[in-house]
């Protein structure tokens, strides 16, 4: 009967793995740093300048925000806060929903959940993904997003980029590289999906990651700000947890001594 | 002490609070070869506990209307002091509780805890598990995302397959021509008071009908044929303090991990909290691919495993008509298992293999309902779904006809 439950578990647990699934866009990855209050500043910074105009984060608010992120109330005021807002108000912006359906085909989606909904390797992956395309209303598409209604508002940033066709490295049906069975060199191929830099922006390659890294992590910060209170919780319920098991194992024991 | 003694008399003279405490605890004999799956029952009654408290906070936040759910429920998650708490215990403990139900049933079939004298603690039983599946699913509409929108979408639609009065059906349950506030505030007022009061009823019957005729044990044994002078059972013990204390240990190990999910993983990699459930639902944006929550899942496989239209009839009302019989039949088990021993050591090899079989085909199912359908998973849920069937159709004739061991007197 024990086998039988081993077999039952096994099944179930490479069962869970067979049905996590993958998505079809090749993502870069990214792990986010809530701990790095610098790079959430800097995040939240760049989420002003250039994301706020027109994606809300309708469920959060700007004081949670600035004491998380520990920024004092009057720098954030001074800074940050739009004018016609109070610190405890919740981010939202003047942008009628039905004008920007119709600038941009679609309402720009509120970015609160965004790092949740999407994952945070996407919101990073995409953020770097824009590139030139001449067809597309705002003069820029994504690879990640394809047909992307929103236009490449760091594009002075990162300068522009552009899809060509050049040698790249050839990828199997799974998504991996393929390799020279006798050298062991990666088999390259010409593609025509390649994304190049036309000309430089502001910032250097290393810079723009940088840039894209802080806003994926504030994104992923203000998608759950609970997240470092549970975990600095969490292990004190566990270990309270542990005690008291190991009492309730004692108290048991005692108990049990003499039933046979 | 004399003080508290008088008090207890006082009590006891009118209302039966010792008497009731005896008979449900401290002189309640239960057979004492217990082992581990026998924690499930006390652990579903912990979850429900967890359930019915985190959601009388929830509901003090919650804003059951189309316009403010989604927001209140985000509220909740930023604004409320440890809301987030809160609603990650119940969203946890949704979960939690069919894992617990689930194997409390494992627990039933293996040791033949349906069979004569507890078919009525089975059925009660039965109750409690469809009264459950009704209040997750009501339950899952309220945050208002667009899983709980498309995917009540799609369930409600499932009665408009019924003929002559399918849709009407819907749109009666719907109380509109599509999932709207209206559906919602109904969820609301059913998922909060209506089935809350039925699951608990349910469970207070599902516990005296087992306290009246006493708990099975892994060998299936009958602990009452063998009594001392006193009438206590010889392989019996008093359930407080024995099984109290040897249940505190099951709830902390429980406990453990139920927190680690709660506080550190509440998502479970999307299966307890569905990413596309991070949108407010929009009405007219249908999601790439809609999957019911995990614990519905084996059931969803079989409705879409039937794809042949029958007696003029499509597809989609025989599917309907299979996963409801999947859960029907399940009520009838008692009766279907005629078997002269309990416990599954006892049974003969078929049964053993039916029910590996069962559970195998339980689990494939599972997993094809979470994915998108393509043609050789539709070919393998059909396979699961017929042995899930075959499991309870054949089941009277391999429990009469293969040859069982000999069940011991005492335990």
């Amino acid at each position: 009967m024990k086998k039988m439950f081993a077999t039952v578990a096994l099944m179930f647990a490479s069962a869970m793995t067979f049905a996590a699934g993958g998505s079809h866009v090749h993502l870069e990855h990214m792990s986010p740093d809530l701990d790095d209050k610098a790079s959430l500043q800097r995040g939240l910074q760049v989420y002003t300048n250039y994301c706020a105009g027109c994606h809300e984060m309708k469920f959060a608010r700007y004081e949670r925000a600035a004491n998380d992120l520990g920024i004092p109330a009057n720098l954030f005021e001074q800074n940050l806060l739009p004018d016609d807002k109070k610190i405890g108000d919740l981010m939202t912006n003047a942008m009628n929903a039905d004008d920007a359906a119709n600038w941009f085909g679609a309402t720009p989606p509120d970015l609160t959940l965004e790092a949740r909904l999407r994952g945070h390797d996407w919101v990073y992956s995409y953020l770097k993904s824009f590139y030139e395309d001449e067809s597309r209303p705002w003069g820029v598409n994504n690879t990640v997003f394809p047909s992307v209604g929103m236009p490449n508002v760091l594009e002075h940033l990162q300068g522009v980029r552009t899809m060509t066709c050049a040698q790249a490295p050839a990828m199997d049906e799974h998504g991996k590289p393929k390799f020279d069975t006798l050298t062991g060199d990666v088999l390259t191929e010409e593609q025509c999906n390649v994304v190049v830099q036309k000309t430089a922006g502001q910032l250097s390659e290393e810079e723009f990651d940088q840039l894209a890294y802080d806003i994926t992590n504030f994104l992923v910060y203000v998608a759950e700000p609970s997240r470092q209170e549970a975990e600095s919780l969490g292990i004190k319920v566990l270990l309270f947890i542990v005690l008291f098991g190991i009492f309730a194992y004692l108290l048991n024991k005692e108990f049990w001594r003499e039933i046979h | 002490m004399a003080g508290k003694n008088s008090l207890m008399a006082w009590i006891d003279d009118r209302l039966p609070v010792t008497q009731a405490f005896e008979k449900h605890m401290s002189k309640y004999y239960a057979p004492k070869n217990f082992n581990v799956l026998y924690i499930f029952g006390v652990l579903s009654l912990l979850v429900l506990v967890n359930q019915l408290l985190t959601g009388i906070w929830l509901t003090m936040s919650y804003n059951p209307s189309a316009e403010g759910a989604f927001a209140s429920v985000e509220y909740i998650m930023r604004d409320v002091e440890y809301g987030w708490l809160i609603r990650y215990l119940h969203s946890t403990g949704a979960s939690a509780f069919f894992v617990v139900v689930y194997l409390h049933m494992f627990r039933g079939l293996l040791y033949g805890s349906y069979q004569k004298p507890r078919e009525l603690v089975w059925l009660f039983g039965m109750a409690i598990y469809l009264a459950l599946m009704a209040e997750a699913f009501m339950g899952y509409l309220l945050p208002w995302g667009q899983m709980s929108y498309w995917g009540a979408q799609v369930i409600i639609s499932l009665f408009s397959a019924i003929p002559v009065i399918g849709p009407d059906l819907a749109q009666w349950v719907r109380g509109d021509y599509l999932i709207s506030g209206i559906t919602l505030n109904r969820f609301f007022s059913l998922h909060v008071i209506a089935l809350p009061l039925v699951l608990v009823a349910l469970v207070v019957l599902h516990l005296l009908a087992l306290h009246h005729v006493g708990s099975n044990n892994p060998k299936g044994v009958d602990i009452k044929k063998h009594k001392d002078e006193n009438g206590i059972p010889l392989d019996g013990i008093p359930f407080h303090p024995f099984y109290t204390t040897h249940d505190l240990v099951g709830i902390a190990v429980f406990l453990f991990v139920f927190c680690s999910v709660v506080f550190f993983f509440p998502e479970m990699g999307g299966y307890f909290l569905e990413k596309p459930n991070f949108e407010a639902a929009n009405p007219l944006k249908t999601p790439e691919h809609i999957a019911p929550v995990w614990y519905f899942t084996p059931f969803y496989a079989i409705l879409r495993a039937v794809t042949y239209p029958l007696f003029g009839l499509d597809a989609k009302f025989w599917g309907v008509v299979a996963m409801g019989g999947a859960i029907a039949v399940l009520f009838v088990l008692p009766w279907l298992d005629r078997s002269p021993v309990k416990a599954m050591r006892y049974k003969g090899w078929m049964s053993k293999i039916a029910l590996l079989l069962f559970c195998i085909s339980f689990v494939v199912l599972g997993v094809l309902g979470v994915l998108p359908s393509t043609a050789a998973r539709t070919t393998m849920a059909q396979i699961a779904s017929v042995v899930y069937f075959l499991y309870f159709i054949l089941m009277p004739f391999y429990t009469k006809w293969e040859s069982t061991k000999p069940v011991p007197e005492r335990v």
